[in-house]
């Protein structure tokens, strides 16, 4: 027991040490070709979502920006980083509004305690559909508190309202608290990152994973940036 | 193993391993050939003092079940894709119908009764004709199926008060919460499975799925998961697991639960039950319910938290 704590004492110093060398990867994803166009969403059926929007909603599964950024990408370090298995202590939201997910995509660490929160005046019933992690299925009416859920196994979960049938978003569950989700210029970064080899993994939920490796050798940024080929439907 | 874990953490070694487990469902390598033989765990299950064996089950389970179940319990047995609803998948041990709460398995009782019931407007049957020996038996043995069943223990079954007299009022409280809840956005303003999002539901496996219609219900009908009022107040408060039908066990007041199963059978127009007795007294008129006790105003204040960005 005296041995694993010194152990583990020594191990925290080390890797806390080595984080005051702590170097950072960032770079952007963007895309070639034409990506398919996303498809109109009508919330006639909701009027109380489809008042929230002034302009036409369209479904979410490639969301560009200017100069071929892509948005929404899950970039994390899939292999390399320790998972020391300290789970994030913030807490993330997942936020129902206007009969759309907000984040998108959520990424999390494994174990990372989560908010699902209503800001909509119509139920919802928040259904994701993992395959390797627990099935659960519950009703949020509005006003009703947030609920609060957490995965215990790595996963990309598919997240659906059935009362809703076009809101689709993501949980993606990571064994890393290395992670970021690409912005509207299809900008990331993974910072703290200590000297070693690393590789990076982008998922986008239409386009699939892409990789690539990269060496930290002390408090530098390296920049990585990934490229989809853009789906045409 | 743990001073392992340590010396690797700092070393940035193990990582190699943990990673290597990130993307499981996504990159694992298909299984090829022949599948591996099937391992038969001495699981057990309890029903009252009956004692059922997985053992004992295998023989029941390969005559009765594995047709459509499958020999594997993956729901691909050879009548498999004749059928509609497809069968449970027992790999995955998602359940149906539970006492227990949403995301949890489901208990031994549960899986006995719904082997003797049977699932109404399923191509499952009632397996009454098999002794309670042999059922519980096969409750045992599609447990070899998941590893859930290793780990997990069967979630704690919601409780259900004792059922208040059917009154107008429960009935008319009732009416108010069906519409509040928005059950009407699948099951239909009058509970005929025609609501606005009907068409679109479909099952945790992508296979279509219609909501169930309470105006067919007729003296002898059953819901898929029972068909006294308290498998109705146990199918909203637990969910259907598998289904678009959510669990409302944390937005419902129990009381409220059971003034919802009121209303629910005054749904079943044919049926002749104590609901649509009150209701023919009160001349087939639902009062607007009044709410006598009103709660104090929510906040205001239910703003969007930026989405954790």
């Amino acid at each position: 027991m005296r041995t694993k704590r010194t152990l583990l004492v020594i191990s925290t110093l080390l890797v806390g040490s080595s984080l005051m060398f702590a170097g950072t990867v960032s770079g952007k994803v963007t895309y070639t070709g034409t990506p398919a166009k996303q498809k109109p969403i009508d919330m006639s059926k909701e009027p109380s979502c489809a008042k929230q929007h002034a302009t036409q909603i369209t479904t979410e599964t490639v969301v560009t920006g200017s100069n071929n950024a892509l948005e929404n990408v899950v970039v994390y370090v899939s292999s390399g980083a320790p998972d020391d298995g300290q789970v994030p202590s913030q807490t993330i939201t997942y936020t129902q509004k206007g009969c759309q997910y907000i984040p998108h995509v959520l990424p999390m660490h494994v174990n990372q305690e989560f908010e699902i929160v209503n800001a909509d005046q119509t139920s919802h019933n928040i259904h994701p559909l993992p395959k390797v992690n627990t099935e659960w299925n519950l009703s949020q009416p509005p006003g009703t508190p947030p609920i609060k859920k957490k995965y215990d196994k790595p996963e990309f979960i598919s997240v659906k309202c059935n009362i809703h049938p076009w809101m689709h978003g993501y949980f993606a569950v990571l064994k890393t608290s290395h992670f970021d989700l690409s912005k509207g210029g299809g900008e990331f970064k993974l910072p703290n990152l200590p000297a070693g080899k690393y590789t990076i993994t982008a998922w986008q939920e239409d386009y699939g994973t892409q990789t690539a490796d990269v060496t930290i050798t002390g408090s530098e940024t390296k920049e990585v940036n990934f490229t989809f080929k853009a789906k045409a439907y | 193993m743990r001073v392992i874990e340590s010396i690797c953490g700092c070393a940035g070694v193990l990582s190699l391993v943990l990673a290597a487990s990130v993307t499981v469902s996504a990159q694992e390598a298909p299984e090829v050939g022949p599948k591996s033989p099937l391992v038969v765990k001495p699981m057990e299950s309890r029903i009252g003092n009956l004692i059922g064996h997985a053992a004992d089950g295998k023989s029941n389970y390969r005559r009765y079940c594995a047709g459509c179940h499958g020999d594997y319990g993956d729901s691909n047995g050879e009548n498999s894709v004749w059928l509609d609803p497809k069968p449970r998948d027992f790999t995955i041990a998602t359940f149906k119908c539970r006492s227990t709460p949403t995301g949890t398995l489901p208990t031994d009782e549960d899986l006995y009764d719904t082997i003797g019931r049977g699932i109404t407007n399923s191509n499952m049957p009632i397996w009454n004709a098999l002794g309670p020996q042999m059922r519980a038996d096969l409750v045992a043995y599609i447990k070899i199926f998941s590893p859930r069943w290793d780990k997990e223990k069967a979630g704690t079954p919601i409780p259900i008060p004792a059922e208040p007299p059917v009154t107008i009022d429960s009935i008319a409280h009732g009416k108010a919460l069906f519409a509040k809840l928005e059950c009407w956005k699948c099951h239909g303003p009058h509970g005929e499975g025609d609501g606005p999002s009907a068409a679109t539901l479909t099952d945790s496996k992508d296979q279509p799925i219609r909501p169930y219609n309470f105006a067919l219900g007729k003296d002898d009908s059953r819901f898929k998961c029972g068909d006294t009022n308290r498998d109705i107040y146990k199918i909203f408060m637990t969910g259907v697991d598998g289904t678009p039908m959510p669990s409302f066990a944390d937005v419902i007041q129990p009381n409220d639960a059971w003034d919802l199963v009121h209303f629910l059978r005054t749904l079943q127009i044919h049926r002749h039950g104590k609901e649509n007795e009150v209701l023919s007294t009160a001349h087939g008129v639902i009062p607007p319910y009044v709410d006598k006790n009103p709660p104090p105003a929510a906040p205001a204040d239910n703003k969007a938290p930026g989405g954790g960005q």
